[in-house]
């Protein structure tokens, strides 16, 4: 199968509507890069038109069927070659026949449900693409071309804040404290760590993000714990009494929403870790689960109106979606 | 918007730290010296013991200062003690150099001035590591080993109460 559409005899080629005024969003690639890509949000439909260039002249192009196809997917590292479909739409352009010239088909999925946000982690991949199917009796002529589509949800109603008092008997006692529960990607962590009782010699503290993203199942259970960031917030000995401030800005990390179980495949939880290291380099430490929120953004007039009408298009069919998203009029100046 | 988010990054309120606690003398203060290693004994029947001087004021320690002669191989039962009982990964000894008890040898081979200042150096890191950690500070072996002026081998092993 070529999978870049480059057959011995045809070229296939994607292009999406609106690819100019369509905003665009970035993912991270399996090596390590970032990938640009048209974003795209649950209920809006995807369209575009699809170019088949004959590369011989004259020279007619036999196949078994030509269609197009939207896929939503996860994919485990783990288990190459299975992949998961949550959603799989198709529709046919072309019956059995043969192609004598270049064609140009078009194509329109309405209201596609896309339930889940885009990612690429460390042992799973949750993508969706279009892709475009020659059918020959020997192998098929492929083009996939990727989208990214993003989860918006709202405020909490709830958003209680985190504190805690942990510590070892009669060693260390602290209580620390994180203003919300729940953030947004681009919120800032606020809050303070309170010295209760200190007879250890402390050396420096220092916060950092931790994401764990859990695939599988048993037998083949993956946990893989990444540190995000990591950074100091304090320097020296504290006494009792002491209090410490924290202000950590998530804007300016490659985060993801939480995501849990997610077609019952995968999980991504995201945990900031308290360290306190003392003269003999020991590490006293607190994890502290944090559910990170992807909120909508405030959208240029054109984009606001292509969001609504595809929130209107959708809310009139009948599937209800847990956390609609965010109304970005909030009086200000639009 | 802009009020709301700034109620959301405003610092979180601390209470103020009292003159008291902010100039207290530290609650964390644990020295341990081993100093002044004395060769005991002549001819074959030597050995080295070191000062084990200890001054403190972490509620844990029963005296808040002492000081107690003892000899490598004690701390060798220390060591033994906390692998057993504790749930710490209990640092090295410096090396036991047996090659250097052998007999024939040039030099005085483990009463040499530079051999026995090495080795104190070493114990001196042994000793601080365990009496620092909040887990080995429990152990009565500890306690006994920094604090009483022999070791009583028959001990019952155990953890310190809290009174």
């Amino acid at each position: 199968m070529n999978f870049l559409g480059f057959g011995q005899s045809a070229e296939i080629d994607i292009q999406l509507d609106g690819a100019d005024t369509r905003k665009t969003a970035e993912i991270r690639t399996v090596d390590d890069r970032k990938d640009k890509l048209l974003l795209y949000y649950d209920g809006e439909g995807v369209s575009g038109k699809v170019n088949i260039t004959l590369k011989k002249a004259g020279q007619k192009l036999e196949h078994q069927g030509i269609k197009v196809e939207f896929i939503g997917q996860i994919e485990l590292f783990y288990d190459r070659g299975n992949h998961h479909e949550f959603v799989s739409l198709v529709k046919d352009l072309a019956r059995p026949g043969d192609l004598t010239e270049n064609t140009t088909f078009s194509f329109d999925f309405a209201q596609v449900e896309k339930p889940y946000e885009s990612y690429t982690g460390n042992n799973v991949k949750l993508r969706y693409f279009v892709r475009v199917v020659i059918s020959r009796r020997m192998s098929d002529i492929v083009r996939e071309q990727d989208i990214i589509v993003h989860s918006l949800s709202t405020y909490p109603d709830v958003n209680n804040s985190i504190k805690m008092e942990v510590g070892i008997e009669d060693c260390l006692h602290i209580e620390f404290e994180y203003n919300k529960s729940k953030y947004h990607l681009k919120d800032t962590i606020v809050g303070k760590i309170y010295f209760l009782l200190v007879r250890i010699k402390i050396k420096h503290m220092e916060l950092a993000i931790i994401k764990r993203e859990m695939s599988g199942s048993t037998p083949s259970l993956f946990q893989d714990s990444e540190t995000i960031a990591k950074f100091e917030i304090m320097d020296g000995a504290p006494v009792r009494g002491e209090s410490i401030p924290i202000r950590l800005f998530l804007a300016g990390y490659d985060l993801t929403p939480t995501m849990k179980d997610i077609n019952k495949k995968f999980s991504v939880r995201y945990f900031l870790n308290l360290v306190l290291v003392d003269e003999e380099e020991r590490r006293y430490f607190k994890q502290q689960e944090i559910i990170l929120w992807r909120k909508g953004e405030k959208l240029r007039k054109g984009q606001q109106a292509q969001m609504t009408n595809a929130m209107q298009q959708y809310t009139a069919t009948s599937v209800v979606r847990v956390d609609p998203v965010d109304d970005v009029s909030d009086g200000e100046d639009s | 918007m802009t009020e709301s988010s700034s109620e959301a990054t405003k610092r979180l309120n601390v209470k103020r730290q009292t003159l008291d606690d902010a100039y207290a003398a530290p609650a964390n203060f644990l020295e341990i010296d081993v100093i002044n290693p004395i060769t005991h004994g002549v001819a074959k029947k030597r050995y080295t013991d070191y000062e084990v001087r200890m001054r403190t004021n972490l509620p844990v320690f029963k005296q808040k200062e002492s000081s107690v002669r003892r000899r490598y191989s004690d701390f060798e039962w220390l060591r033994n003690e906390l692998e057993r009982d504790s749930k710490i990964v209990v640092p090295n000894l410096p090396g036991k150099a047996l090659k250097k008890q052998m007999p024939f040898r040039q030099d005085d081979g483990i009463f040499e001035e530079e051999f026995v200042e090495d080795r104190r150096k070493g114990l001196e890191v042994f000793v601080n590591k365990i009496a620092g950690h909040p887990l080995a500070q429990n152990e009565k072996c500890l306690h006994m080993f920094l604090q009483d002026v022999t070791i009583d081998k028959n001990y019952v092993p155990g953890k310190i109460r809290n009174t």
